[in-house]
This record gives C-alpha cells, sequence and structure tokens, in this order.
C-alpha cells in the first residue's frame, strides 16, 4: 500500500513538472509578441490618451499643462478639423457604395466566364500597388492635358485641372481609391459565390426564373454577409485614408483644405504644428468612430447567426 | 442541370463588360510604363514614334538620384519586418493554440482588442519613444516597433487549432522537448500559414508610407515611397523619370503577386484582409 502511494505521488510530480514545462514553453513562445505588445501598442496607447488631456508639445514639455477635455471640446469648434472629418466622411460615403456594388457585380461576371484567373489577376494588379505609386500614376492622368482630359475632349468636354480644384480633386482621389480596392472585394465576392449551393439555382429554374431574377432573388440575399463583411471594411479603410491625400496636396490638404482628411489633419497638427495632445485627441476621436463601426458589425453579425 | 444551362443569357455581353474592366484596370499601368519610355518633351504625346521610346529615364532616376540607395532602404527594412514577424507571430499564434500556461486567455484577449485600436492613434507616442532612444531616421526605428502583429496572430492561432490533436502525443513518444514539437512537427506543416504571412506582411511594409514618412527624415533613410513621393513634389516637369520611379516601385510587387498569385487569393478569401 506504501509502495502504490509512493507511486502515485511520483506520477503528480512528473505530471505537473510537465504542467510547469509546458507553461515555461508557452511563455518563452508569446514573449517577443508580448514585449511587443506592451512597449509598441499598449503603452503608447494609454500615453496618448494620457497627453490627449494635456497641452503638450514635444519640443516644450516644460510647458505641459493639463488641460481636461478642453482639446475634445475644441475638436468640434475647430474649423479645419470639422472640415477634415467633413472630407473624410464625403470621400466614404462616395467611394464605399459605389466600390461595393462595382466589387459584387465584376465578381457575379467573373465567376460566368473563362480565363478567371487572368481577370483575377487583372482587377486585383491595384490592389497590390502602393497607394503612394498609385497617387503618381492618377495625378499624371488628371494633369490638365493628360489622358483623363484628352477622354474628355473627344466628346467636346473641357476638364478642368484636378488637382488644382477645390471641386474636383477630392472626387478624383475617390475615383483613384475605387479603382485600387475594388479588385480585393470583388475577391471576396468570388468566395462568396462559391458558397452558393447549386441546388437553390437550379430549383429557381424550375419554378421559371432566369437570368436578373437569379441573380436579384438569389444571388445577392445569399451574399449579404460577404456584402457586409465588405461594407465595414471598406468603411474602416476609407476613415483612415491618409497617403492619396498627402501626395496628391503635397503633404497640405490644398488646395483649399478640399483633400485634408482626418489623419492628414491628425499628421500636420502633431508634427507640423507640434500640437501632440491636441493631435492625440484627434487620433481617439478617430478610434471612436471606427469602434462604433466595428460594433455595429458584431451585433449584425451576431444577431444573424 | 448545371449552372452553365440555368443561364441562357449570351454570354458575349459578359466577356465584354469583363475585358472593358480589365482594359480599365491595366491602363493606368500600361500607360505609366509608355510614360516612362517617352522623351521629356513629349510626355504629353499621346502617339509618340517607337523609335523615340527609350530606357533614359531609368537610368537618370538609378545614376543621379538616390532610387538606387531607396530600392535598398525598401528591400531591408520590408525584409526584416517580414522576417520578424514571421517568428514572433507563428510562435505567439502556436502557444496561444497548443500550451497551455496561466493567463492564456486573459492575454490572447489583450492582443485581440488592441487589433481593434486603428494604428494612427500611436503616431504620436511612438514617435516621442523614437526620438528618446536616438532612433527616427534609422533602421531600428523603422523596424523595430513593426515586429509583431496582433491579427496575424489570431490567424497562425486558428490556423494550429486546425491541426490535429495526435500529433503532440506522437510527437512525445518519440521524446521531443516543446521546442523539437513546435520545429519539427508542426512548423513543416504550416506552409499555407507562412505563405499567407509573409505575402501580406511584405505587401503591407513595402507600401507602407505613413510611418515611413515619419521616421525616414534624411533622404539617404527614405524608404521608396517616400523618395518617390519627394521626387515627384521636385520634379513634376520631368514625367517620364517621375513615371520610372513608379515603375520601380511597383514592378517587385506585382512580380511577388504574380509568383504567389494563388496564395494572396486564398489569403484574401479566407481572411478578408489585405
Amino acid at each position: 500500500m506504501n509502495g502504490v502511494q509512493t507511486h502515485t505521488v511520483v506520477g503528480h510530480r512528473v505530471s505537473r513538472r510537465k504542467a510547469v514545462d509546458q507553461a515555461l514553453a508557452g511563455y518563452l513562445f508569446v514573449l517577443p509578441a508580448l514585449a511587443s505588445l506592451v512597449v509598441f501598442l499598449v503603452g503608447p496607447i494609454l500615453y496618448a490618451f494620457y497627453i490627449s488631456f494635456q497641452q503638450f508639445s514635444f519640443l516644450d514639455e516644460q510647458s505641459t499643462r493639463f488641460v481636461g477635455l478642453a482639446n475634445y471640446t475644441h475638436l468640434f469648434h475647430d474649423p479645419v478639423f470639422l472640415r477634415a472629418l467633413w472630407n473624410t466622411t464625403l470621400y466614404s460615403l462616395g467611394v464605399v457604395p459605389v466600390q461595393t456594388a462595382l466589387a459584387l457585380f465584376l465578381a457575379i461576371i467573373v465567376n460566368r466566364v473563362q480565363g478567371k484567373t487572368f481577370f483575377r489577376v487583372a482587377y486585383y494588379l491595384p490592389t497590390v500597388t502602393s497607394t503612394v505609386a498609385v497617387s503618381v500614376m492618377f495625378v499624371f492622368l488628371f494633369q490638365p492635358q493628360g489622358l483623363v482630359n484628352q477622354f474628355l475632349a473627344l466628346f467636346g468636354v473641357r476638364g478642368p485641372n484636378y488637382f488644382n480644384s477645390p471641386t474636383f480633386a477630392l472626387p478624383a482621389i475617390m475615383v483613384m481609391a475605387i479603382w485600387s480596392t475594388v479588385g480585393q472585394f470583388m475577391i471576396i465576392y468570388l468566395a462568396g459565390l462559391q458558397d452558393i449551393p447549386d441546388e437553390l439555382y437550379e430549383a429557381a429554374s424550375m419554378d421559371g426564373a432566369s437570368g436578373w431574377k437569379l441573380t436579384r432573388y438569389i444571388t445577392i440575399p445569399m451574399l449579404r454577409r460577404t456584402t457586409f463583411l465588405v461594407i465595414v471594411m471598406s468603411l474602416i479603410g476609407t476613415f483612415q485614408v491618409f497617403d492619396q491625400a498627402y501626395v496628391v496636396s503635397g503633404g497640405t490638404g490644398g488646395p483649399l483644405n478640399a483633400t485634408l482628411t482626418v489623419i492628414l489633419d491628425l499628421f500636420i497638427k502633431g508634427f507640423k504644428d507640434m500640437q501632440m495632445g491636441y493631435a492625440s485627441a484627434m487620433a481617439f476621436v478617430l478610434f471612436a468612430i471606427i469602434m462604433i463601426l466595428t460594433l455595429i458589425q458584431h451585433y449584425v453579425i451576431g444577431r444573424e447567426d | 442541370m448545371s449552372r452553365e444551362a440555368v443561364y441562357r443569357r449570351p454570354k458575349h455581353v459578359l466577356y465584354i463588360v469583363a475585358i472593358l474592366y480589365a482594359c480599365v484596370s491595366l491602363l493606368p499601368f500600361v500607360w505609366s510604363v509608355y510614360t516612362s519610355l517617352k522623351p521629356t518633351d513629349e510626355v504629353f504625346t499621346s502617339i509618340v514614334p517607337i523609335s523615340h521610346l527609350n530606357f533614359g529615364s531609368y537610368t537618370t532616376i538609378i545614376h543621379d538620384f538616390p532610387f538606387a540607395r531607396w530600392l535598398g532602404n525598401s528591400i531591408i527594412v520590408a525584409a526584416i519586418v517580414t522576417a520578424g514577424n514571421l517568428c514572433v507571430n507563428t510562435f505567439a499564434g502556436y502557444a496561444f493554440a497548443r500550451l497551455k500556461f496561466p493567463g492564456r486567455g486573459l492575454l490572447f484577449y489583450a492582443f485581440l482588442a488592441v487589433m481593434m485600436i486603428p494604428s494612427q492613434v500611436v503616431l504620436v507616442p511612438i514617435y516621442m519613444l523614437l526620438a528618446k532612444l536616438g532612433w527616427i531616421d534609422t533602421y531600428q526605428g523603422l523596424t523595430i516597433p513593426f515586429l509583431m502583429s496582433p491579427f496575424m496572430i489570431f490567424l497562425a492561432r486558428q490556423f494550429f487549432l486546425g491541426l490535429p490533436k495526435e500529433l503532440e502525443e506522437a510527437a512525445r513518444i518519440d521524446g521531443l522537448g516543446h521546442w523539437g514539437v513546435f520545429w519539427r512537427i508542426f512548423l513543416p506543416l504550416s506552409r499555407p500559414l507562412l505563405a499567407a504571412q509573409t505575402i501580406f506582411t511584405f505587401q503591407g511594409n513595402w507600401n507602407s508610407f505613413l510611418w515611413p514618412v515619419l521616421l525616414a527624415t534624411s533622404q539617404d533613410m527614405y524608404t521608396l515611397p517616400v523618395g518617390l513621393n519627394s521626387f515627384y513634389g521636385q520634379y513634376d516637369a520631368y514625367w517620364n523619370s517621375v513615371m520610372a520611379g513608379v515603375i520601380l516601385l511597383t514592378l517587385p510587387m506585382i512580380i511577388v503577386f504574380l509568383v504567389f498569385q494563388r496564395q494572396f487569393v486564398k489569403g484574401i478569401s479566407t481572411t478578408g484582409i489585405k
């Protein structure tokens, strides 16, 4: 009996040692990621939150003072920020629906033709291209005597100097954004299309439905979740637009703040005007907007399940 | 009855639309290549005789401007960031999926929570931190803060969760330690995971502009996107050279894409990310 007891005690000890071993291995494997998380994300996020309640400039840290919510309240009276928020919203509302509809349309077409690989590659190529490269290409295409205006001239239309015009600069960036991301969403839609069972189409066509009716009553409703995912991803992405606006305006958001976006405004306030507390407050407002969009996504997807 | 038979609409309409959009999608590239080969005084001439086209702009930007240096910087930075992310994220994802340790769930949630926060929130504090470390305008500054991605950790965890449970048991019988199990058993099985991570991390970093335009302040440290932006700002009368720069920035990524095309598509369809 004594022998049995010793045996189980040893057994326990061995399995405990194994558990400790495994825990140790686990911590070691997670350690690099955890260090990075703490030093480069969590720490900075908390610090950003802290200085968003201060008047803070990196160049003049002595004059730092606590200002409570002043940065946040000031944001909503700051015509430049409000302009940036307005531009970004317009940009988002312009890009998201067109890009989603176009991606769906193209996916349905590509799904039904031969040479899928070619079309996928052709449509996706703009997505892998650097936004800076895309912006520069489009600035050239949209030059007063560039390709776009040469094309318009065929119809007797005299095109404007897009990126020097407060009216046309933002729409030109929207066109550029749609062109460069539609392929990505098309591929997500293509994947969604593969999940629709053939039987649905067969059953519907037995009932005499065809062509557009199949698309309208089967394809589009069956892709509801994909559409939702695409819209939310695209909203989040468009609210963070920066590169294009920076490149076409030389980092100013001009002409007349027509291409100033929230992130570009943040960049200018934080690193040109050195108002870092104010810039941080701006970042948290953006965070709140994105958070709301994400929560809506979770809520709707959760409700569907 | 197949899906093909169900749709009886004339197919050539579909082909015309598909080809038209392919033209829209590809024309800007073609036009950029074409422009980059034109002489400076003919950049706005639509039809330039073939005999006038040449690679002069490419030699100009490589010899007279630091494009080679910028290309080198981009390669160095993207390579370090990609390699670092591969290790860090795969390790963490593996631990979260396959090893038991106290606080595992909580830690994993911490990574998930941070995923929702837009990276621009840390622009100011990271800049200050790097300035205090003296890392602005250095390779360390351009790489070390970017070696981990919560989203990739999430992907890696999902991947390792999907592998069968018997794998560890078999390995234990062979007397492998925890590292051995990971290295000899799991890593050889995780090719698709590594491929997806490599592609998306490389792409994201190669094309990244916001961080390098902030952190690379001297011309010598510019990556290609930052360099191209500054070059185009100063020499926008020389569109052929600017376009040569565009192609230099675009071509490596297009080659990577064409080589790994299948993995790109698979990665996007399963993860929904870019």
